[in-house]
């Protein structure tokens, strides 16, 4: 293990990690409107959306981004790898998130807005000041768990031909036939990267407690 | 319409590859079942050092992602003399990976329990093995029912990652055929609906369990 190959490892990581934080952002806005068109019980609508919520909590992510980088041109669409395992990974992180979001909406207490509405706000002004802060320190720790299932999902788009952290090994290995230092070193970034998101949830859980008291 | 005509001629493919992945799930997850309850027992009853060792071990499992695990399995262990096929490396990372994620379950469970229980069964002459299978296991699975589902289902969608080391499972065989006829759409949607399927017998399944659990009145213990 040389320095060439730490560089190439770190390459590798920095793919998986900024392609699995587009995701996640995107992810958990999209989870929230998902959640709140739910609340809003469309018909139709809401059926659909349990209906999508239900198969992409089944489907294994290897498969969801074979599936969006094959089908993609036969409908003419151009997709590179990239935009496609974002779009994977973010369309099975959001159903994850609604479904969190969700639960946070369901058990938020009903005097609060109806002391709200008492006081002159409007929905969307309550919504944003009263119920937004509380709903996020309620499902955060849920989020960063999902955030972690994410990050731990991510190797997945290796199979589109993505070097990121797992597939870089493969790369290095190809080189020295010495497949077992890169995949030990593989593994211990992606310690590093879960590690730092789960001290990030404690520091979140930390604030949101002084915030609540 | 002529597409779905393929898919369905090269269903044997599908088939076979169904039959590995519902193979390798099942086998794989009543495996890690028995290690995380074993990896328990040895937690309430193992020496500090053992103890501390196996805590180190299921951390560790649940900071890595499943795949970089199967790697260190099929790629790794060779350099070690270790040489196994793809699909005992796929299964053991499976039993071994979700055995710890099954035994920290249990043990969240374990922790929130009250202790006269365990103190009762010890007045009454409990001990060792026959305390654990008879008082604690019951108890514990009890608690941990709800999150069972969901941990199933996880690791029904970890064995496509198993696609990648060359095992041919389902998710194998979708690619396999979009690779021979150029029909993308129609294999992975045929894949998908049956792991939605899957899926939703998982959830079934640990429904009637819990039916059956509470009509035999073990949610009030």
């Amino acid at each position: 293990m040389n320095s060439q190959t730490w560089l190439l490892l770190l390459e590798g990581a920095w793919t998986t990690v900024w392609i699995s934080a587009v995701s996640i952002a995107i992810g958990v806005v999209l989870g929230l409107g998902i959640a709140l068109v739910r609340m809003l019980r469309i018909p139709f609508v809401d059926q659909l959306l349990v209906l999508y919520v239900s198969i992409a909590r089944a489907t294994p992510l290897v498969t969801l981004v074979l599936f969006i980088f094959l089908v993609a041109p036969t409908f003419g669409i151009v997709m590179n790898r990239n935009l496609a395992a974002i779009l994977a990974l973010t369309l099975n992180t959001a159903a994850f998130n609604a479904e969190i979001w969700r639960g946070a909406f369901l058990s938020f207490s009903k005097e609060q807005r109806e002391a709200a509405m008492a006081c002159g706000m409007t929905p969307w002004l309550c919504f944003r000041r009263i119920m937004l802060p509380q709903m996020i320190t309620v499902s955060l720790p849920g989020l960063v768990n999902e955030m972690s299932f994410l990050i731990k999902g991510s190797p997945a788009i290796a199979v589109i031909g993505i070097v990121d952290l797992t597939r870089v090994t493969n790369r290095i290995s190809a080189v020295t036939y010495e497949p077992l230092p890169p995949i030990l070193a593989a593994a211990l970034l992606y310690m590093v990267v879960i590690y730092a998101l789960i001290q990030l949830q404690a520091l979140a859980e930390w604030r949101a407690h002084r915030l609540a008291v | 319409m002529e597409n779905w005509q393929i898919v369905w001629e090269a269903r044997d493919s599908l088939i076979s590859g169904l039959f590995t992945t519902i193979e390798i799930f099942l086998i794989g997850s009543v495996l890690a079942f028995l290690l995380g309850c074993l990896v328990v027992y040895l937690l309430e009853q193992a020496g500090p050092w053992l103890r501390r060792a196996l805590r180190v071990a299921i951390d560790l499992m649940r900071t890595l992602p499943f795949l970089i695990f199967a790697y260190l399995l099929y790629y790794g262990l060779p350099s070690l003399g270790v040489r196994l096929d793809a699909w005992t490396a796929g299964l053991i990372a499976l039993v071994i990976y979700h055995g710890a994620y099954f035994a920290e379950m249990l043990r969240g469970a374990r922790l929130v329990m009250p202790a006269g229980g365990v103190e009762a069964a010890r007045a009454c002459g409990f001990h060792g093995f026959t305390l654990f299978r008879r008082i604690l296991l019951p108890q514990l699975l009890i608690r941990v029912r709800p999150l069972i589902g969901n941990q199933l289902i996880y690791c029904l969608k970890d064995t496509a990652f198993l696609t990648i080391i060359t095992v041919n499972e389902l998710t194998a065989a979708a690619n396999s055929i979009q690779a021979i006829y150029f029909i993308p759409m129609e294999a992975f949607v045929a894949v998908i609906g049956l792991y939605w399927m899957v899926s939703i017998v998982i959830e079934l399944l640990v429904k009637w369990a819990g039916r059956f659990g509470r009509k035999r009145g073990f949610d009030h213990v």
